[in-house]
């Protein structure tokens, strides 16, 4: 019985302990990161964003909360209900999914597995199918048309995406997310004998690769200015059209949820993950979580001001870029980098 | 060894249940969000059996790629089931003569391995264990040195397949108005912009 317990039952509630911390973390985060894509648009355009609930606005997300659990959900009489409620957990459980082997810290994550990189990369290429279940679902004709949009924006954009991770797997030479950070130990600046800094971190050798990744990013995750599947202007709200209550809020926490993970995944495959901008003294007292997440917050300010800065993409150029520029771009690129490591890798 | 039987299980039976219903499902879109399921498991099982790279794979290719494009087809399509099923008896003989090969080629690699379990053995070469190399390590040193021209040749077929798509598809249509990024970009003033003096009263 004792062995019973220290095999299976122990490492089994130290790991939901792990996943409902780390849970409880995310969504506390995703809540001000919300407020804060809020505020950074509305200081844009000159305008103050929520600041009525709580000081400077601070409970908003909270507010809204409470608003989207209490309202009735409304499911249309056409619809295919089971698909049509489904489709938002979906869409919400995958983006959550993908955190489980996202390393914030040296050791600090739950499921250090090999394949990590892989394993963002197949569930957040998974996410498509609440967008698309949920626009079938509804029966009605915007929501059909931004599940089509989506669907292959996201495929589209997958493609460039995959490359630019294989150009940094090149590099580093693992697809184990916490040893792609640790590889960013040496590089450039080790090279002319400076200390570990941020001169090593991918973004220098790999700066081409990170725009690539960044923009892609942008459109995967459905942001402005590629938010075609759910264009106001043109299609209401896309594939949410017919959702209300706690379902829209859900499809929201999905999309929020992979937006925090694509900037803390730029984060470790560029900007060195928890690693201090400089290993000296004073900054490598700081732990290396405050490190991930200010990198990863300046990943999301930029987001944030493409949404406020940048028009909305039509379909079609949309398209062009994602395969006449990017593919051809991120092939290249991985060429190049191939070439490069194997002819460094001797000396 | 316990939790892992239990987890196989798990997935074997989701996968079979599923796969069921991807055959008996009244609506396409459902069948094939059930077939999405079945990958889904499988995927799980190449886990349980240490093939981490080859689930990961599947999950990005068939359920990431496939799957999406399949859904988008069969949501598109008009669909009369009335019509679909009326030939249910014509097609059957068909069906079934497809499930008898497969059925018995099942039993031939299963018969197989139980009669000489080494057999399994001999044909490949050792597996390294996973503790010293990791799967995608392993896989890649075997694709690209002894199978580097086999792996080369089913990229060129994809690439052929690729091609002939593209030729049997695309048309150029006349008469559309057509974006040409890079022209609009050159554009400048002196190309783009006449400044004509116009004297009053007389026009151009």
């Amino acid at each position: 019985m004792d062995s019973f317990f220290l095999t299976y039952l122990w490492p089994a509630i130290v790991m939901i302990g792990q996943s409902l911390l780390l849970l409880v973390c995310l969504l506390v985060f995703i809540a001000y990161i919300l407020l804060a894509d809020r505020k950074i648009w509305a200081a844009v355009q000159l305008r103050r964003g929520p600041n009525v609930v709580g000081p400077w606005g601070l409970f908003q997300s909270f507010a809204d909360l409470l608003k989207f659990v209490f309202k009735e959900p409304i499911i249309p009489a056409g619809s295919n209900k089971g698909v049509f409620l489904l489709a938002p957990l979906v869409s919400v459980t995958l983006a959550l999914a993908t955190w489980a082997v996202i390393p914030v810290n040296q050791n600090w994550v739950i499921a250090n597995i090999n394949v990590g990189i892989l394993y963002v990369f197949a569930i957040s290429s998974l996410e498509v199918y609440g967008i698309i279940m949920g626009g079938w679902a509804s029966n009605s004709k915007y929501p059909f048309l931004g599940a089509l949009r989506s669907a292959a924006q996201m495929v589209s954009y997958e493609v460039s995406m995959g490359l630019i991770i294989v150009t940094v797997l090149l590099t580093v030479g693992s697809l184990n997310l916490t040893d792609i950070v640790a590889g960013q130990n040496h590089g450039i600046g080790t090279m002319i004998g400076l200390p570990s800094s941020f001169l090593d971190w991918n973004w220098l050798v790999l700066f081409p690769a990170m725009v690539i990744f960044f923009i892609s990013a942008l459109a995967e995750t459905n942001r402005p200015p590629f938010d075609l599947p759910e264009a106001e202007s043109e299609l209401v709200a896309g594939f949410m059209v017919e959702y209300g209550s706690t379902p829209y809020m859900m499809f929201m926490l999905g999309e929020y949820a992979a937006i925090v993970l694509m900037c803390a995944l730029t984060t470790i495959l560029f900007l060195g993950g928890w690693l201090p901008p400089l290993d000296i003294a004073v900054l490598n007292w700081v732990p290396g979580i405050i490190w991930f997440i200010l990198k990863g917050m300046f990943v999301f300010f930029m987001f944030a001001m493409v949404k406020a800065f940048v028009p909305r993409y039509r379909y079609d150029q949309l398209m062009r870029l994602g395969w006449k520029v990017f593919l051809p771009m991120s092939l290249v690129l991985v060429i190049v980098t191939a070439f490069v490591v194997k002819l460094t890798a001797g000396a | 060894m316990g939790l892992q039987a239990v987890f196989f299980y798990l997935f074997a039976f989701v996968a079979v249940a599923s796969a069921f219903m991807v055959i008996s499902a009244r609506n396409p879109v459902h069948s094939v969000l059930f077939l999405i399921l079945v990958f889904f498991n499988a995927a799980g099982m190449f886990l349980l059996t240490g093939a981490e790279f080859l689930a990961m794979i599947l999950l990005v290719v068939y359920i990431g790629a496939v799957a999406v494009l399949f859904l988008f087809v069969v949501m598109m399509l008009d669909i009369d089931f009335a019509e679909l099923r009326s030939g249910f008896m014509q097609n059957a003989p068909m069906g079934a003569l497809v499930g008898l090969i497969l059925a018995a080629e099942l039993i031939v690699v299963i018969g197989g391995s139980v009669i000489t379990p080494q057999a399994a053995q001999s044909i490949t070469t050792p597996i390294p264990s996973p503790a010293t190399r990791t799967n995608t390590a392993a896989l890649g040193d075997l694709l690209y040195t002894n199978y580097v021209y086999f792996f080369q040749v089913a990229g060129l077929v994809l690439l052929v397949a690729m091609i002939g798509a593209i030729v049997l598809t695309l048309r150029h249509r006349q008469n559309i108005k057509r974006q040409d990024i890079s022209r609009q970009v050159a554009r400048t003033p002196a190309t783009a912009v006449e400044v004509v003096k116009v004297k009053p009263g007389q026009g151009i």
